[in-house]
């Protein structure tokens, strides 16, 4: 089974390589270029020496923009699931930012955070981009976790009179959890979607800027380089996500199966 | 003569909800029952008539539209831990172990209080060796159990249980009726018990209460005085058995054979 999954997903991708090959054979890189052009690229970024830096840069800038939207987002999201009252207040307000696309806050982002001097401006311009648009499928998640959690559970708490903490550290949340989780790797996944358009403007380093600048040089390889670094990337983060779902889910006795 | 208050007194009880199309649903006619301390009450009833009702009623999950249920002479308002449910779907936490579910309930006590509370049950439900498994390594004869265990740990004096061996299987259901008795008389606990089996009413209860269909309200209370274990050939217990039956206004000619 592993071996037969393994081989199709080598055809597969050695198909589409394949037909990429044959619709760029001839193009340069001011075109659209092929695959050997975009290895050549890869291996000129790698041992050019920026292309660390600037994965670096990117993961760093995930990973705080993902951090602060999981210590916003989840008990926000907790809350609202939970009282009627909280809802009501902030539902409304949530729903009605939720459709603006994290791009859209690119000029707003730029013109507060510029003036910052205590850290790098454009990095907390993409960080809060990163934020934006990682924080709504996590209070989507946690909200519908908690709404979720089946009244039974609920209902032996109240009836041997636990309450306060120990019902939202022992009832709740590991109730909530397995969605939280699978909201958390989705939203990281939007999350580094975000990133490369977070990374156009006003940032210096980064895969983003990576792609920008090779564009700017007409280095159409070094772009599709980059592109491949990103999904790469991507796909490690994923995993990563993947294994910290299921190692949390498996130790309290509810992985998925 | 001394006239003993009961422990459980359900008062005039009534349900009536209002549906969408505004016609009023009636699901309890004023149930009125009186239970003694240390008395084990099966509710029979068919299916949706309301039984599971009136036991969250008592409980305390669930207000009547009018009427009291009166515990120890007093009205309940909200559940509290000295009468606690247990539940047809196994509730213990699938995150928590063995021992974590027992102790669940034991916060007011010295960890080594606690410890000994959780390891009393865990061995009266026979589950040593278990206390750091978690309920997905369990059957669901040892889950519910667990269930049992949790709830008694908190020190209840009354048990009420919905169908808690509705989701077994046959003879795990034996055996596990067999092992309520036991814990019932070790523990001497008041129990209403609700199913929608009369031969196991019959094998558990001092008495068994018949509802109607709904809207529900008591047709019989059938007293059913015979020595424990109950002996399943005991012409008694099989004259016992059809009165309920009648009661239901099910035939059981046809019926008995095939109703464990």
């Amino acid at each position: 089974m592993q071996g037969r999954k393994i081989f199709l997903g080598l055809v597969g991708l050695s198909l589409f390589l394949l037909i990429w090959h044959l619709v760029t054979l001839g193009n340069g890189r001011t075109d659209v270029p092929g695959p050997w052009l975009t290895l050549a690229g890869l291996i000129e970024l790698a041992t050019g020496g920026v292309l660390w830096r600037y994965i670096i840069a990117s993961v760093f800038r995930v990973m705080w923009g993902f951090t602060l939207a999981v210590l916003v987002g989840v008990p926000v999201g907790l809350a609202i699931g939970w009282s009627r009252w909280f809802r009501e207040l902030v539902n409304p307000l949530v729903q009605g930012l939720r459709p603006i696309s994290p791009i859209a806050w690119l000029p707003i982002a730029v013109l507060v955070f510029g003036g910052m001097t205590w850290w790098e401006p454009s990095d907390l311009s993409a960080i809060f981009l990163i934020f934006l648009a990682s924080i709504f499928p996590i209070i989507t998640a946690a909200t519908s976790a908690v709404e979720g959690i089946d009244v039974k559970f609920l209902r032996v708490a109240t009836n041997l009179e636990v309450s306060g903490a120990k019902v939202l550290f022992q009832v709740i949340l590991p109730a909530a959890m397995p969605q939280i989780l699978t909201g958390l790797r989705l939203a990281l996944g939007i999350a580094w979607v975000v990133l490369v358009a977070a990374e156009m403007l006003g940032v210096q380093s980064g895969l983003g800027f990576q792609i920008n600048d090779s564009r700017n040089n007409l280095r159409y390889d070094l772009v599709v380089a980059a592109m491949v670094v990103i999904s790469v990337i991507g796909m490690f983060l994923d995993g990563v996500m993947a294994r910290i779902e299921n190692s949390a889910l498996s130790r309290r006795g509810t992985a998925k199966r | 003569m001394i006239v003993e208050t009961p422990k459980i007194e359900f008062r005039d009880i009534d349900l009536h909800f209002t549906a969408e199309d505004g016609s009023v649903i009636q699901v309890l006619d004023s149930v009125n029952l009186n239970i003694r301390e240390g008395e084990f009450v099966c509710i029979v009833g068919p299916s949706g008539c309301g039984k599971s009702t009136l036991l969250n009623i008592a409980c305390g999950f669930l207000k009547p539209s009018s009427g009291q249920v009166l515990i120890d002479e007093v009205p309940v308002v909200r559940p509290n831990r000295r009468r606690v449910f247990i539940f047809q779907d196994n509730s213990v936490f699938p995150w928590l172990t063995v021992s974590q579910n027992i102790g669940f309930g034991l916060a007011d006590v010295s960890p080594i209080e606690k410890e000994k509370t959780v390891q009393r049950y865990i061995e009266m439900i026979g589950l040593s060796g278990f206390e750091h498994a978690y309920p997905r390594e369990l059957s669901g004869g040892m889950k519910q159990r667990v269930e049992i265990a949790r709830a008694l740990a908190s020190g209840p004096d009354i048990l009420f249980m919905d169908e808690p061996l509705g989701a077994l299987d046959w003879l795990t259901r034996l055996k596990m009726r067999a092992d309520l008795v036991d814990i019932w008389r070790q523990e001497k606990k008041t129990i209403l018990f609700v199913t929608h089996d009369v031969e196991e009413s019959v094998q558990l209860a001092d008495r068994v209460v018949v509802l109607s269909d709904r809207p529900a309200a008591i047709r019989a209370v059938v007293d059913v005085n015979l020595p424990r274990p109950r002996n399943l050939d005991d012409p008694e217990y099989l004259r016992i058995r059809d009165e309920i039956f009648d009661w239901m206004g099910l035939d059981h000619h046809g019926i008995a054979a095939k109703s464990v």
